[in-house]
């Protein structure tokens, strides 16, 4: 863990989620300690079910939790309304899902464009903006294509390009490389890395695959719901 | 933001055009049948009160045989000069009174020739009729008394016997009599039944009796009553004196039947009117249906729309501003088939009326009533299920399959 004066950009403190209630309740969170500092690159691994997911939920408040303390920057975020929660999405996060999840029938600088629309953003300079992105990605060309147009792993790079987009601090990644084969994935990581590298991006993966975790530079193992190991990824450099 | 707002909202319509099309269909065929019916129904109800005015004041109209239910007597016996002479003298409060003698004939000019209404009268016919002329004269006394062959012809038979030529003062033969037209009447256009009033000639009472008829049998009189008397009163005062003419014993039904037109006429008045609203409703209740179609479409859209709101939360839009996006679309959308709609019923409504050949009646009200309902239904039916959506936890809609 980081020793100096800046407090972790990520903490949870004893973090539960709770799904249904009664006999039915799955606890998919049972008591979460973790930090992160801003810059690192932490992959998150586990056995399916194990509460990935729901973790990335919480740090990308999509979801609350049901018992304990998520601090961002410091600051306790219990009290967040849902329109707070919302701003802090637009201003620090970015999200990269499985599934790629853009619009359908919207071209790539289109969907790239659409975190810069709820920031009221002009449309010039939106689309200089969203351009850039989709360059920094590799995609150039394919600006005007829609999703029915392009490769898994050239979607997955328009997702990309949209969370990035924004200058986002914490870039959270839901099993980015899911559905891709073995090379595109390889390349999806080296944007990824890169990212986080060169731009100092925190980044924040769930894999489970070995050697696309080996990427980052930590490695979290979540067991039914509790962490089970926290080390740095020896691997990695 | 609101521009912004519109722009997403035309992207979403744009990409959805399919579903944003079948949206608009039931608004424009709801609105467009409202706006139809409505204005159809104006336009007759218009011209019924047209003719209602054209009917010349206080029409009483007297024909031999009784007319309702069970009662047709068709052998009835006809009316003669001497009767009319009767009205006429003893009859007080009459403006004028005139007999009408009619039947079909060939009227021919050169080589055009038309089967038309003949009508043997005098000149008290253009005082009950309110009948004036474009050109020509009316009946001299001497061709009334005398029974000269001449006639003023109806604007039909003018333009069908001599097309662009005026023929006054040129002979027409009317079967086998030469007949000089000494006038034209000025063009009525169709009765509310749809009967075209201008296909008519018009003689002389004596001379169609002697050299057409063969009888001296009056087939109608038209009576009309002075402005300041009583027409239930005249009515009662020719009833009596025919009666007696007629020699009817007390108790016995009149062969003869007097009936005020201003009433037949405002009763078909009621019947449009009523037959309009009846329009009215059975378009409204398509209005209703359109207005079901577009909350079907919608709560649909939004069902499958649930992801896209999803995404667009968990990348920083606020619940308000994907509920101005999905607003903004349900009132464009409502807007747009409403403006279609009242350019297709207006369209259909202008092509029906000149087909019925009556006025073109803008009803501003309906039009504003249908347009505003289509809108309220749209924007309720868009926002509402947008509402249920936008409110969930991102990661809910983001879920959804
Ligand atoms: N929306 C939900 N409702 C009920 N149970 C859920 C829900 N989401 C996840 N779970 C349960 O919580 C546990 C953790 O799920 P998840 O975080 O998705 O695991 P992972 O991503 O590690 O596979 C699982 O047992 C899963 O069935
Ligand atoms: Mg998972």
């Amino acid at each position: 863990m980081q020793e100096g004066s800046k407090p972790p950009i990520i903490e949870f403190r004893g973090v539960t989620k709770v799904y249904g209630t009664g006999h039915a309740a799955v606890h998919a969170l049972a008591g979460v300690d973790l930090a992160i500092a801003e810059g690192e690159f932490v992959a998150i691994m586990g056995p399916s079910g194990s509460g990935k997911s729901t973790a990335m939920n919480l740090i990308g408040c999509l979801d609350k939790p049901s018992a304990g303390d998520y601090l961002f920057k410091g600051v306790s975020l219990g009290q967040l309304s849902r329109d707070q929660r919302t701003m802090l999405r637009r201003h620090f996060l970015g999200f990269v899902f499985q599934g790629f999840n853009l619009l359908p029938r919207t071209t790539a600088v289109e969907n790239v464009e659409l975190p810069l629309i709820y920031r009221g953003l002009p449309q010039a300079e939106r689309r200089a903006m969203a351009m850039t992105a989709l360059r920094r990605v590799g995609l150039e060309g394919r600006e005007h294509h829609t999703s029915a147009e392009l490769s898994g792993g050239q979607q997955q790079r328009v997702a990309i390009a949209r969370a990035i987009v924004t200058d986002p601090v914490v870039l959270l990644a839901d099993e980015p490389t899911g559905n891709l084969d073995t090379k595109t994935s390889r390349e999806i990581m080296e944007l990824v890395s890169s990212l986080n590298r060169e731009q100092g991006i925190t980044v924040i993966m769930v894999t489970h695959e070995n050697d696309i975790a080996a990427y980052a530079g930590r490695i979290v193992r979540f067991v039914d719901g509790k962490v089970e190991s926290d080390a740095p990824d020896r691997e990695a450099a | 933001m609101l521009f912004e707002a519109v722009k997403l909202a035309l992207q979403a319509i744009q990409r959805n055009a399919l579903r944003s099309f079948l949206t608009v269909l039931g608004i424009v065929i709801g609105v467009g049948a409202v706006i139809a019916m409505v204005t159809i129904g104006r336009g007759t109800t218009a011209k019924v009160s047209a003719d209602l005015a054209q009917l010349g004041s206080n029409l009483l109209f007297v024909r031999p045989g009784q007319f309702g239910p069970g009662r047709a007597s068709t052998d009835a016996k006809p009316f003669n000069t001497r009767d009319v002479e009767a009205i006429r003298s003893q009859v007080p409060g009459l403006r004028a009174v005139a007999p009408v003698a009619q039947k079909s004939f060939t009227v021919i000019y050169g080589a055009e020739n038309r089967q038309t209404a003949v009508n043997g009268t005098d000149n008290d016919y253009f005082v009950t009729q309110d009948w004036t002329l474009t050109g020509g004269r009316q009946f001299l006394d001497g061709e009334i008394r005398s029974g000269r062959a001449v006639c003023v012809l109806g604007e039909t038979v003018r333009d069908k016997l001599f097309g662009r030529g005026d023929p006054v003062g040129r002979n027409i033969r009317v079967k086998n009599v030469s007949c000089e037209v000494i006038g034209l009447l000025r063009p009525k256009g169709q009765s509310s039944t749809g009967a075209d009033l201008d296909d008519v000639v018009l003689m002389p009472l004596r001379v169609y009796h002697r050299r057409l008829a063969g009888n001296t049998d009056i087939g109608s009189i038209n009576v009309s009553a002075r402005d300041d008397v009583d027409t239930a009163k005249v009515q009662a005062d020719i009833e009596r004196l025919l009666r007696e003419r007629r020699n009817m014993l007390a108790g016995q039904i009149d062969d003869f039947s007097v009936r005020d037109m201003k009433q037949l006429a405002e009763t078909t008045m009621a019947t449009t009117q009523m037959l309009t609203a009846l329009l009215g409703a059975v378009a409204a209740v398509s209005l209703l249906v359109g207005g079901i179609g577009i909350m079907n479409i919608m709560l649909v859209s939004v069902t499958e729309r649930t992801r896209e709101i999803g995404i667009r939360l968990a990348i920083g839009a606020l619940e308000s501003q994907v509920l101005a996006q999905f607003l903004v679309e349900a009132v464009v959308l409502s807007l747009f088939g409403g403006l279609a709609g009242i350019l297709l019923g207006l369209g259909l409504a202008w092509l029906a009326t000149g087909g019925l050949r009556v006025p073109f009646v803008l009803d501003t009200p309906i039009i504003l009533i249908a347009f505003g309902f289509s809108a309220l239904v749209g924007v309720v039916f868009g926002y509402f299920p947008a509402r249920r959506v936008a409110h969930l936890d991102p990661i809910e809609a983001l879920r959804h399959e």
